[in-house]
């Protein structure tokens, strides 16, 4: 009953009652799109204006945090520490820029706020600190951390009787850490059907190829194996990420977690930052910037 | 200590329903009647320690009120950056309870020894610090553990020590317990050990010197009026812990000292020293081995009290003597008369 009355104040366009992709598809499609050029302009300036790098991380998955926070998620900016409100965990905290340009896209504070992005006494630091900005839910930036917590969260929800879904976006390069590991075995143990993880499978870790760090593949046998349902989609396809978020049920009961396994291209969405692991530390300069917003289409 | 802990736990449980306990695979059946009343609220999470701390922030961040268990290395060693990141940097209200602090666990060797946790949590920002010395105090740390708004790191010996309360005192975390008044030195034990300062206590009367043991249960934080009379009304205070002399209690006393005007006390810290303690046998072959038995620490104590007596007789016979003040400035004084006390001789344990 709880649940019910929830859903109706956790409005989301998806998550909690209209289901995903709920009016003409291909004019929310066109939305969808439109959000996530958007949001990159926002994050190369970002970059440029601060001199704070990971810029091709947080382009990576502008095109997943738009999935969760404009389809799926069940969430009301105005009332971000709803108890019931679905959890969104950023442990591949270094594209916080990302996060925060999407939590201002939605509302959740205003988006002059992005301008002080990583200055000294920014309400907005280079990663997310606790509780920082209405919306962040953990501070992260030292990997292998969100999915652990997550884990807690999602089981807090089935000993509370709450309806919410935790959802955990890691980095491929972050599946080099034993804890997600860890993690990963004990959700199915605990059927725990209300996690997700989201891995941006952008193929590049700091320095290297992911594969030639760590054989992380097959990435989608690999959690199969260890017990979650595991779906490989295209991590610039909003629409259908946010088909493969909607199988976790709210107020679903006990089953396998999800793991989404998001096949990204680094730096993408700006024609000459695509693939080329230099800008996971490069700043763009005045004329790249302005390049890049051109390509964007917000000159 | 771990029995103690188990039923105060499920009575912690039965009255609030915030309370979850995540072990990491050990305490054969100890948590079985918890585990029967309390269903889910009771997780192995599995030899996996950084994952469970997570787990238990995730908890805490979403209401709940974990407790963390497993042996003290690796509810603290193996997990110390998910502690720090998770428990501390977010606050969260978590529990993390070691059990086998110290020696406990002797004869498993140095991989379940646990002598750098409280040097390791201790400087970790937000993190409270507590070691019960009996099965009491024990039950009333964790009720006044729980009882925080942020996490506690709770460590404990294993089972069978001595207690030494005759029911469960009044616990407040940060205000040591006195056990034992006494006028000339004082000794602050911390953990499991306590038993083996109240013996060293009695020795010590047996001998002539009164001294006031102390249950100093909470390492951080210092309970700093306490410290100040003590250093003030003591010839000695001496620290007593089964942990490192680096970073534990006696540290924290040391930084708290020289961080003041100077006080009349002198400090003595005994601990185990700077090396692995690979022999086995028991915990309390362990603790003779390593100076931290009662003859040793009454020895000690005593003998400080004994050169500090020399010393102030010294002084006395000094400012007596009119030659000495004509002496030149910093001419070095002839030997045995007077020149500082060298290295504490038992300080060089192996």
């Amino acid at each position: 009953m709880r649940c019910q009355r929830t859903s109706a104040r956790l409005a989301s366009r998806a998550g909690a009652g209209a289901g995903p992709m709920a009016g003409d598809p291909e004019r929310r499609r066109e939305e969808l799109e439109q959000r996530a050029r958007r949001l990159r302009a926002t994050l190369v300036e970002m970059s440029h204006r601060s001199g704070a790098p990971h810029l091709a991380s947080g382009l990576s998955c502008v095109e997943i945090l738009v999935a969760a926070y404009f389809e799926v998620l069940a969430l009301d900016p105005r009332h971000p520490s709803d108890p019931e409100r679905d959890r969104f965990l950023l442990s591949k905290g270094h594209a916080a820029a990302a996060l925060y340009a999407a939590l201002a896209l939605r509302g959740f504070f205003p988006g002059s706020w992005l301008e002080r992005y990583a200055q000294a006494g920014s309400p907005l630091p280079e990663q997310p600190a606790p509780g920082c900005v209405p919306g962040v839910e953990l501070a992260t930036g030292s990997l292998g951390h969100g999915l652990p917590v997550g884990l807690g969260m999602a089981l807090a929800a089935r000993l509370q009787g709450r309806p919410q879904r935790v959802f955990v976006l890691l980095g491929d390069g972050e599946c080099n850490e034993g804890s997600v590991w860890e993690a990963a075995l004990l959700a199915p143990a605990r059927r725990l059907g209300n996690l997700a993880a989201i891995i941006d499978a952008n193929r590049w870790q700091a320095t290297a190829r992911s594969e030639e760090v760590m054989a992380l593949a097959p990435l989608r046998a690999k959690w199969e194996a260890f017990g979650w349902e595991a779906l490989e989609v295209d991590g610039h396809d909003p629409v259908a990420l946010a088909r493969a978020l909607a199988r976790v049920p709210r107020s679903g009961g006990p089953g396998r977690p999800l793991a989404v396994i998001a096949h990204t291209v680094k730096g993408r969405g700006v024609s000459f930052m695509e693939d080329d692991n230099n800008w996971h530390y490069r700043i763009p300069t005045a004329p790249e910037l302005a390049a890049a917003r051109a390509e964007l289409g917000f000159p | 200590m771990r029995n103690a802990f188990a039923e105060a736990l499920l009575a912690a449980a039965r009255r609030d329903p915030r309370v979850v306990l995540l072990m990491g695979d050990i305490g054969n059946r100890l948590f079985d009647p918890f585990a029967a009343e309390c269903g889910e609220r009771f997780l192995n999470c599995g030899i996996a320690e950084a994952n469970m701390i997570g787990v238990a922030a995730g908890l805490a961040l979403s209401g709940l009120r974990p407790v963390v268990y497993t042996i003290a290395p690796f509810a603290t060693t193996r997990c110390l950056e998910q502690i720090r990141v998770d428990l501390c940097y977010h606050q969260a209200p978590a529990v993390v309870v070691g059990v086998g602090g110290g020696f406990a666990y002797a004869s498993l060797g140095p991989t379940h020894h646990a002598c750098e946790d409280l040097a390791q949590l201790r400087t970790l920002p937000g993190m409270t610090v507590v070691c019960p010395g009996d099965a009491h105090e024990v039950r009333a740390a964790l009720c006044a553990a729980l009882a925080r708004p942020g996490p506690v790191y709770l460590r404990l010996g294993k089972k069978g020590e001595p207690r030494v309360h005759e029911r469960e005192p009044e616990l407040v975390i940060g205000r040591a317990l006195v056990l034992r008044a006494g006028r000339d030195v004082g000794l602050l034990a911390t953990g499991a050990i306590l038993p083996v300062a109240l013996e060293a206590g009695q020795r010590l009367a047996a001998a002539g010197i009164s001294a006031e043991v102390v249950s100093f249960h909470t390492v951080k934080p210092l309970d700093e009026a306490y410290l100040s009379r003590a250093f003030s009304r003591f010839r000695a205070v001496v620290s007593i812990e089964e942990h490192s002399l680096l970073g534990g209690l006696g540290s924290a006393l040391a930084e708290w000292l020289v961080d003041r005007d100077p006080l009349p006390a002198r400090l003595l810290r005994i601990g185990s020293a700077d090396a692995f303690h690979g022999e086995g046998g028991s915990q309390a072959q362990a603790r003779a081995r390593l100076g931290l038995d009662a003859a040793s620490i009454a020895a000690r104590t005593r003998a400080l009290c004994e050169r500090l007596e020399e010393r102030e007789g010294e002084h006395a016979d000094r400012s007596r003597d009119p030659r000495r003040d004509r002496q030149a400035p910093g001419a070095r004084p002839a030997r045995g008369s007077g020149a500082p006390a060298g290295p504490d001789p038992g300080g060089d344990h192996p």
